[in-house]
């Protein structure tokens, strides 16, 4: 891919990214956040840690499936955003919403299992976000760094399960979330079982050359 | 059965007519300058036709000494599954909704059965506003200056007999005027429709109990249970039944829609109660429309002095 390419690409998650804080700027600007703002403001950021979190789980699977290699350059990028969102959303929780009443805070993480996938969510993210920069990926090496970076399937799991306990009856946009996330997480089961299966042949077969597969690059 | 008496208040309490007629100016004044205010929803809503104006005298006995809420917020931020589960659905599409003709059936147990037109309804009872509280079970509140007549009234009309012991109300089936009556994917629906809602008889008697017709000097909205709906300020929101077609008058408690979508978290009485938590979130406190700290859930909404007495003896967490 050019630098050009890839520029462009990047430029464009950046301004996907930002539109909807530019837009919840406007909208408070314009005082046009409903009757409940906090409520508003609260759920907007929710909505869009997940979209931008399963986008960034979406990268591998499209080069999986349709063989694309460009994706898999947006990750990074698409999980950092991830991580600045799940950071808003919680600091809007915990100041507007609670105003710093942490007792009351933690009495409702320790209580509300919707709270409690909240948490885990944002607290799983945290080792992913601070090891991504170039520089760790290489003090990690390459396989450890994958490794911690399934951490991201975690914290996918717990912001659906959290979406899925939260919203009242009726609701049915937590669900579209599920749903995305099961493909995604099919996709990439469908793959490591072809995985194994294709290493089982090669033991079976040992006038065959042995092909190890290739521990990810991260940075490809 | 029993009735409780209404607060007395002193004649010098009643608000001066003129002063109070100016107040009405201001409210729509306000109403007015919020529907010029620039706003990208107010630009996309279909623009809501002219509510006609409700005179009615206020009951200061019956009125909380809180500002209202914003008429904006009241009338664009609401649950009314019947337009969709979205707090802006009931306003956006709430157009749909044809609140005349419209008639009421009052009927089971009671002696002189009667089908009501609406502008017959309207027109039996004096007309009170009341300024009262609303808090819903998602813990948040308004407060709302009502207009309409006690429930009482209406029911000691058709003279209950012995064996009502509950009052059922049901809420317009209709998927032409409802759009989130329509079954949607798979068949999926929000609710059990009809909506139906119920109370005790007693609390049904009520003096606090009012059939409401109106809202902040006019008529009801459509996104706000036109043309006729209940109001319980000692219970959460969902408790008050919007768009009521039929009240009757039952033996058995009746099974409500959302006892029936979710017992567990939505019982039949479902009094305010800050020591009673949601199963899924706290109802200890609640965030008042407008306001930026949340504040203190009251017991029965504040309204406990006129009714903690009708639940004395129950357990109000086995009875949530």
């Amino acid at each position: 891919m050019t630098r050009r390419a890839r520029i462009t690409l990047k430029s464009g998650v950046w301004a996907v990214c930002l539109a909807p804080l530019a837009l919840l700027a406007y909208r408070a600007w314009t005082d046009d956040l409903g009757a409940n703002p906090i409520s508003f403001i609260t759920n907007t950021l929710g909505d869009w840690t997940l979209r931008i979190l399963l986008a960034s789980l979406a990268m591998t699977p499209l080069r999986v499936v349709f063989g694309l290699a460009w994706p898999i350059t947006l990750r990074r990028l698409l999980g950092l955003f991830a991580f600045v969102f799940v950071c808003l959303h919680f600091a809007v929780w915990s100041v507007l919403d609670f105003f710093f009443d942490w007792p009351r805070m933690w009495a409702d993480i320790v209580k509300r299992p919707y709270i409690t996938m909240g948490l885990l969510a944002l607290l799983s993210l945290i080792p992913l976000a601070a090891t991504s920069t170039t520089g760790m990926i290489r003090r990690l090496g390459a396989r450890n760094w994958t490794r911690l970076h399934r951490l991201a399937y975690v914290a996918a799991v717990c912001a659906v399960l959290h979406y899925l306990w939260l919203a009242k009856v009726g609701v049915k946009d937590p669900y579209w979330y599920a749903a995305a996330l099961v493909v995604l997480l099919g996709v990439r089961g469908w793959e490591w079982g072809r995985r194994l299966m294709r290493r089982r042949r090669a033991r079976l077969e040992p006038t065959s050359a042995r092909v190890r597969p290739q521990a990810e690059n991260p940075l490809s | 059965m029993l009735i409780r008496r209404a607060p007395r208040f002193a004649a010098s309490e009643i608000t001066d007519p003129t002063l109070y007629l100016s107040r009405r100016e201001l409210i729509s004044g306000a109403a007015a300058a919020l529907a010029l205010a620039p706003s990208l929803s107010a630009a996309a809503a279909p623009a809501t036709p002219a509510l006609a104006a409700l005179p009615a005298t206020r009951n200061p006995g019956f009125s909380l000494n809180e500002p209202a809420t914003k008429l904006e917020a009241a009338t664009t931020y609401n649950n009314f599954y019947e337009f969709g589960v979205n707090k802006d659905d009931p306003s956006r599409l709430g157009h749909t909704l044809r609140p005349r003709p419209w008639t009421v059936q009052v009927e089971g147990f009671v002696s002189k059965p009667k089908t009501f037109d609406i502008d017959e309804l309207i027109k039996l009872f004096p007309l009170e506003e009341r300024v009262y509280s609303l808090r819903c079970v998602e813990a948040w509140s308004m407060v709302i200056p009502w207009i309409g007549f006690p429930l009482a009234s209406l029911l000691k009309r058709v003279e209950p007999t012995g064996q009502a012991k509950f009052v059922e109300f049901t809420t317009l089936l209709d998927p032409n005027q409802f759009p989130a009556q329509k079954p949607g994917f798979f068949g999926f629906a929000s609710l059990d429709w009809p909506y139906v809602e119920g109370l005790r008889l007693d609390e049904a008697m009520h003096p606090l109990t009012l059939l409401t017709i109106g809202m902040y000097g006019k008529v009801l909205p459509n996104q706000n249970g036109a043309p006729v709906r209940v109001v319980i300020p000692w219970k959460y929101g969902f408790k008050s039944a919007k768009s009521i077609v039929r009240i009757r008058l039952v033996s058995e408690q009746p099974r409500t829609a959302w006892e029936k979508a979710a017992p567990s978290e939505y019982g039949f009485y479902s009094n305010v109660n800050p020591a009673v938590n949601h199963p899924r979130w706290s109802q200890a406190d609640e965030r008042r429309i407008g306001e930026f700290r949340r504040r203190a859930t009251l017991p029965f909404n504040g309204y406990a002095d006129q009714v903690a007495s009708l639940y004395a003896g129950m357990d109000l967490k086995k009875y949530y």
